[in-house]
């Protein structure tokens, strides 16, 4: 009976990493429904851009609040993490704080001692956070596109962070006690910079109180952390995985250049010369041009979908967002990934098989009325911290709306006819092109 | 004044080719307010002795509008029309006065056979700054309160934010930023096609959002880079009856003024 609680965490940790591999298995599943795009190319210059824009937040600080708060919680993090390995190792061997010896006291007091400080650190940032959704009420975190569940999640996850850091501060005083009162099985070991402050609140207890309460505060850190692993699917936090190859595989070209549809290439040289175009490329043409569904985005517009944490930098520099129409670049990444999401679910219930449901992305998720109004500007793909395009999306239904809907506004039309009829988008006759020249 | 420009068929025609195309673009070409620009860069070029040319009625849309408006179709059959006529003339260099038109022969002519070197009339101004080729008296504009708005497809575009700054402070004016600029700069709502068709539904028009912006540093001119964005913050002027105040200049127009051109 004494492995009994070794038994439990190996079975709560397998489970928990369990369930989170096979819903990580059906986020890459749905991402591999895109397109196929290239993007091997420039390794180093990938890894670089990762490293600089992931790693290294370079994106978050051009809003220095957000920024700096953002930056102690990831921090935090991620150095949390090796007291998060400690735990898991002595969940499974029965130890107490095992790196202790491996480490020497020195440098163990001094990680206990940073990662304390950590933890207050995202506490405050968390906390400031929590105040700037629900006090100070920051317009992009009250869009439309943030009624619901996304407000809630969003929420939900500070509250997430306030409740593992708490518990992780009083799991140290109550430790710290059980060390001043020479329990055996709790080596002396670590310093406690913060939780010190706590201890006044545990000072009454008895030692049996403190052996359950420390124990307590243990598991439930732990038990909290494997359900916030497992919540990461279900919410938009996906970032903290994702913006890592988000960054890595995004687009490097020049912002302005917007891809060449290949398929459009063929069609257009066969017109212009039929003779020239070999039948060699064996590609059969696609049955439509542009986007309607999330089965014609590529799979680097698809993840981008799964790494927007919906922020709303994107929507807050977004000229058709501030001046009040319904174009949000946030909401047209979160409806792709809703539907992408939809989408997946029906793969689930029908053994891999998407089942038609008569639904697509656009006209049931995205409508023509947000889409015409982008000017195409790249201020939300440059105020992306994490390399998200939603621009490209926009740009490849309106190839669909205008190639095979005809649905472009009449205005485009009549540009589009100009060019068509006298090579300008007035009608103007191309003989007057050098008139300016002439004029007085 | 009539201009003499010479034509890349005219030069063919005596067997000779120009240094560098100066592509004039459509609203360079037709749109009043633009033609102004047009002149103002073709005389620094006449003054500066550049070998140029245009290619006058061979020219035609490079298909930009029409891409951003989805009509990929359209925009290929221009762009190939278009690298036709350019490679025929064996052109290398193409300078043009509109930020649309150098992104699209930049960028998006190479995958389909148009291999130029294109630069961005600011860029060009710049070169022959260095070069010595134009000098700048800064007399006009001493003093003058000016601020610059960066056109998207130049500056995010394609990252050119430093060129057209560098030619305002040339001008011995001061000058002053906006709250948005350079990368996070204002769209003035015109591009992506916009310009061609009404806004949808809003509270507020974006070219006057962005003439807010400018209003609020109380500039002597805006400076622009871009026929497009010319247009509209000269609009967004207007609405606010400050058209007697402040002027809506190229940088091209700045120069050549500042040159008595």
């Amino acid at each position: 009976m004494a492995y009994l609680p070794n038994l439990i965490f190996f079975f709560l940790l397998t489970a928990a990493i369990g369930l989170f591999a096979r819903n990580f298995k059906r986020i890459s599943r749905n991402i591999k429904l895109g397109k196929e795009v290239d993007r091997s190319d420039r390794p180093k210059l990938r890894l670089k851009t990762m490293l600089r824009v992931a790693f290294g937040q370079s994106k978050m600080v051009s809003r220095p609040v957000a920024g700096v708060l953002h930056l102690l919680v990831y921090v935090g993090f991620i150095l949390i993490n090796i007291e998060l390995l400690e735990i898991i190792v002595d969940g499974l061997t029965g130890a107490h704080r095992i790196f202790a010896p491996l480490l020497g006291s020195s440098l163990y007091n001094f990680l206990i001692a940073s990662f304390e400080v950590l933890a207050l650190l995202v506490l405050v940032a968390v906390i400031l956070f929590w105040t700037r959704r629900n006090v100070m009420k920051i317009q992009r975190f009250w869009k439309p596109e943030m009624k619901g569940w996304p407000k809630k999640d969003a929420v939900l996850i500070l509250y997430f962070e306030v409740v593992l850091m708490v518990l992780f501060l009083s799991m140290n005083a109550t430790d710290s006690l059980l060390q001043q009162a020479n329990i055996e099985s709790y080596t002396k070991a670590g310093s406690f910079p913060i939780s010190q402050y706590l201890l006044p609140l545990f000072a009454d207890f008895s030692v049996e109180t403190l052996l359950l309460l420390e124990r307590s505060f243990w598991w439930a850190h732990i038990v909290g952390i494997l359900i916030f692993l497992n919540y990461l699917y279900y919410s938009k936090h996906l970032h903290i995985l994702l913006a890592f190859p988000n960054t890595y595989y995004a687009n490097l070209e020049e912002k302005g250049k917007f891809e060449v549809n290949r398929h459009i290439k063929k069609e257009v040289q066969l017109m212009l010369n039929p003779e020239a175009v070999s039948e060699d490329s064996g590609e059969t043409p696609p049955e439509k041009f542009g986007t309607t569904d999330v089965f014609d985005l590529n799979w680097v517009q698809l993840m981008n979908a799964y790494s927007c944490t919906e922020c709303g930098r994107c929507s807050s520099v977004c000229p058709a967002n501030v001046t009040g129409k319904k174009l949000s670049p946030r909401a047209i990444m979160m409806k792709t990934r809703d539907r992408l999401e939809e989408v997946g679910k029906n793969l689930n219930a029908n053994k891999g098989h998407f089942i038609a449901d008569e639904k697509q992305l656009l006209h049931d998720y995205i409508s023509p009325e947000e889409l015409w109004a982008c000017t195409s500007c790249n201020a939300c793909v440059e105020a992306c911290p994490i390399a998200i395009d939603p621009l490209s999306i926009i740009m490849d239904m309106r190839q669909y709306l205008t190639l095979e809907e005809s649905a472009a506004p009449a205005a485009l039309n009549t540009m589009m006819s100009n060019i068509e009829n006298n090579g300008a988008p007035w009608p103007f006759s191309n003989q007057d092109r050098l008139q300016w020249a002439n004029d007085v | 004044m009539k201009l003499n420009i010479p034509t890349l068929a005219e030069l063919a025609a005596e067997g000779k080719k120009a240094t560098i195309v100066f592509w004039v673009g459509c609203a360079g070409s037709f749109d009043d307010r633009a033609k102004k620009i047009t002149k103002a860069f073709a005389k620094i070029l006449l003054e500066t002795q550049t070998d140029f040319a245009v290619l006058g009625t061979e020219e035609t849309c490079t298909g930009d509008p029409a891409k951003r408006a989805g009509n990929e179709f359209l925009f290929q059959m221009q762009a190939l029309q278009n690298i036709s006529t350019l490679n025929q003339y064996g052109v290398t260099q193409i300078v043009t006065t509109c930020p649309h038109c150098f992104n699209t022969l930049k960028n998006e002519y190479p995958e389909l056979g148009g291999h130029y070197k294109v630069i961005h009339h600011t860029q060009f101004l710049k070169d022959l700054m260095k070069t010595g080729a134009l000098q700048v008296e800064g007399g006009t504009f001493k003093g003058k309160r000016i601020t610059y708005h960066d056109p998207c497809y130049l500056g995010r575009a394609n990252n050119i934010y430093e060129a057209p700054r560098d030619l305002i402070k040339k001008l011995d004016a001061e000058l002053v930023e906006m709250k948005s600029c350079k990368s996070k700069g204002l769209c003035c709502g015109a591009g992506g096609a916009q310009m061609f068709k009404d806004a949808e539904k809003g509270d507020k028009e974006v070219n006057i959002e962005r003439t807010e912006e400018a209003l609020e540093i109380q500039p002597d001119i805006i400076a622009a880079a871009c026929p497009f964005c010319n247009t509209m913050m000269t609009d967004g002027v207007k609405n606010k009856q400050q058209e007697g105040k402040i002027q809506i200049m190229d940088i091209a127009e700045l120069i050549a003024n500042a040159n008595d051109l």
